[in-house]
């Protein structure tokens, strides 16, 4: 699967709080989430992501709490995928069981608010659409690759639990 | 080759006589829990599967603790999904009303989480648990929703790094300064995908609820738990609570860790982490003269009856100076009435504090006291991001309850030495 987005740059360490601030978390609706998307780094990002558009983050994307509300705020944004040099351990999780692709690529830095980037989810290369510079990414590991496959989490033990029961 | 605790344990749990870092493993689960933020996505993920009925209903906890007193009806609401799951599902525990508390000083006062457990939890601060010598690590809803049907989940067995702790403890210094220093040795990231295990003569004489929190903060390092070997302390703390069976488990001498690092305690003062990163320390005689709104003591991370007589010895005939307000939050109703019964309220109320029922509350911005724009405050809670406890332009600094009980006394940053 293929994508091509406009960039939307964050720093080191994105924390939960940011993605997605705890005083709305009375709610798990992915719509109401969205709205409020990153809006404490960038009070008019909810309004300004275009479906497709690509997050990109420094190290440490994602620390701090195990909130699912955050890759399902940032999924229901429009987000296409989260390209971050690397990712706290529960959010990657979470991104993957929740149906939110996400790549760790070393040259995440380097990449600006408004480039155009196009992430090859297969083969994980990133190519800067400004630039034409291609970047090989750590490839999904296998084991999530097949929960990816089934839909997420969810669908991957209801097949497991169909299997065991039929 | 030897193990780690965090190896045996899970190695234990998944049906093998030994795992290696690396292994992804199937391992089966003693307690999988959620709160009230979590646990409806976890619910309604359960209802999704198929499932009818959770795996074992005295393993799977439910615990109302971020938004209760319900802060508002959406908030009400959630609590609600949850009390009526529980009694759906015939769940053997289920905290609630006056009887609920902050999880993660609610499950080890009443024997639910013990020594040897495999322990997975819709929320980060799932760690904790560590501080007993569990296998405790925080996870999304779906996650948590998959080992309720299932009692089992998928790991990675993490890599460890062993933190050695030698000598004795400044005064005013804590499982919270050790824990703080800790970050900020090695960075929020520091110990990400990684097992952090505190050993050392000074985590040994480190009484169970300072264990508990440096065990709950070693997600703020990134790691996927933090642990201590149980002991003799451990024993004395749950052999009377304990509801199941326990086991101890030790790291093999020969045992392989990435990273071994070493800390002469001597050194180490009272901590400070300034905003916005829990890696932002700096010793209490280096923070300068920074005024401060707000004091908060309590939370998953220092709400126990340790940290309400830790404040209270700091507080005791004195008042919180004007302008800054000081709320105390007893994590769980028992540390509640421990408080009340030794006379801690007598201190608090003298003190000018507002004592707030046991929720989390003002530590992720919730409720019962939130932070307006530029203002400051001192918490004993566990982070210190952007926005956490209110306005985006709010700050946080994170310290021990002496530090925060000594700094709502003075109206600036500082330690109990400087009054």
């Amino acid at each position: 699967m293929k994508h091509t987005g406009k960039v939307w740059k964050f720093g080191n360490d994105v924390d939960t709080d940011l993605i997605i601030p705890a005083r709305y978390l009375t709610t798990s609706d992915p719509e109401e989430l969205a709205a409020h998307c990153m809006e404490d780094a960038d009070p008019g990002f909810p309004q300004k992501v275009r479906p497709g558009d690509i997050i990109v983050g420094g190290k440490n994307f994602g620390c701090g709490s195990s909130r699912e509300h955050a890759p399902i705020a940032i999924k229901a944004a429009g987000v296409a995928c989260v390209v971050a040099r690397s990712f706290a351990r529960i959010f990657y999780r979470n991104a993957f069981n929740m149906g939110l692709p996400i790549l760790e690529c070393g040259a995440a830095d380097t990449f600006e608010t408004g480039q155009s980037l196009s992430v090859d989810l297969d083969t994980g290369e990133i190519v800067v659409a400004e630039t034409g510079a291609a970047h090989e990414t750590t490839p999904i590991p296998p084991f999530m690759q097949e929960l990816v496959a089934a839909g997420g989490l969810m669908p991957y033990i209801r097949k497991k639990m169909d299997a065991t029961s039929g | 080759m030897g193990m780690t605790i965090t190896e045996k344990i899970l190695a234990a749990h998944a049906g093998k006589d030994r795992v290696s870092p690396g292994d992804l493993i199937m391992a089966d689960v003693d307690v999988a829990l959620a709160n009230d933020i979590t646990a409806p996505i976890a619910i309604d993920r359960f209802r999704k599967s198929g499932a009818g009925k959770v795996f074992d209903k005295s393993r799977v906890l439910l615990v109302p603790d971020h938004f209760v007193p319900n802060k508002d009806i959406q908030s009400a609401m959630q609590v609600k999904l949850l009390r009526e799951f529980a009694r759906e599902q015939e769940l053997t525990y289920f905290f609630d009303g006056g009887e609920s508390g902050v999880e993660h000083a609610l499950l080890p006062e009443k024997g639910l989480a013990l020594p040897g457990d495999l322990i997975v939890g819709a929320d980060s601060h799932t760690c904790t648990y560590g501080g007993l010598g569990a296998f405790a690590t925080g996870m999304g809803s779906t996650d948590i929703a998959a080992a309720m049907v299932t009692g089992q989940v998928w790991l990675k067995v993490p890599e460890s790094i062993r933190f050695i702790f030698r000598g004795d403890l400044n005064p005013w210094v804590e499982g919270k300064d050790l824990i703080l220093y800790a970050i900020g040795d090695i960075g929020v990231d520091g110990a990400l995908y990684r097992a952090m295990e505190f050993t050392g003569p000074t985590i040994d004489a480190l009484p169970m609820s300072g264990r508990l929190t440096m065990a709950n903060m070693a997600i703020e390092a990134g790691a996927k738990n933090g642990v201590i070997a149980p002991d003799g302390i451990t024993e004395t703390y749950v052999a009377d609570r304990a509801l199941r069976e326990y086991r101890f488990y030790a790291s093999d001498p020969d045992a392989r860790y990435a990273e071994t690092r070493e800390y002469d305690v001597a050194k180490i003062e009272p901590q400070v982490a300034f905003p916005h990163l829990p890696e932002n320390t700096r010793p209490i005689s280096d923070v300068g003269s920074v005024p401060i709104d707000q004091v908060v003591i309590g939370s998953c991370t220092n709400g126990r009856i340790e940290d309400m007589r830790s404040a209270a010895a700091v507080l005791k005939g004195k008042k919180a100076a004007g302008g800054t307000r000081l709320i105390v939050i007893p994590a769980t109703p028992s540390v509640y009435r421990s408080a009340l019964d030794e006379g801690l309220f007598d201190i608090f109320l003298d003190a000018g504090a507002i004592i707030s029922p046991p929720t989390c509350g003002p530590c992720l911005g919730g409720h019962m006291g939130i932070l307006a724009k530029g203002e400051r405050a001192v918490a004993t809670t566990n982070r210190n991001f952007v926005g956490r406890m209110g306005h985006p332009e709010s700050e946080v600094y994170l310290a021990n309850p002496a530090v925060a009980a000594a700094s709502a006394v003075l109206g600036r940053i500082a330690g109990p030495d400087a009054l």
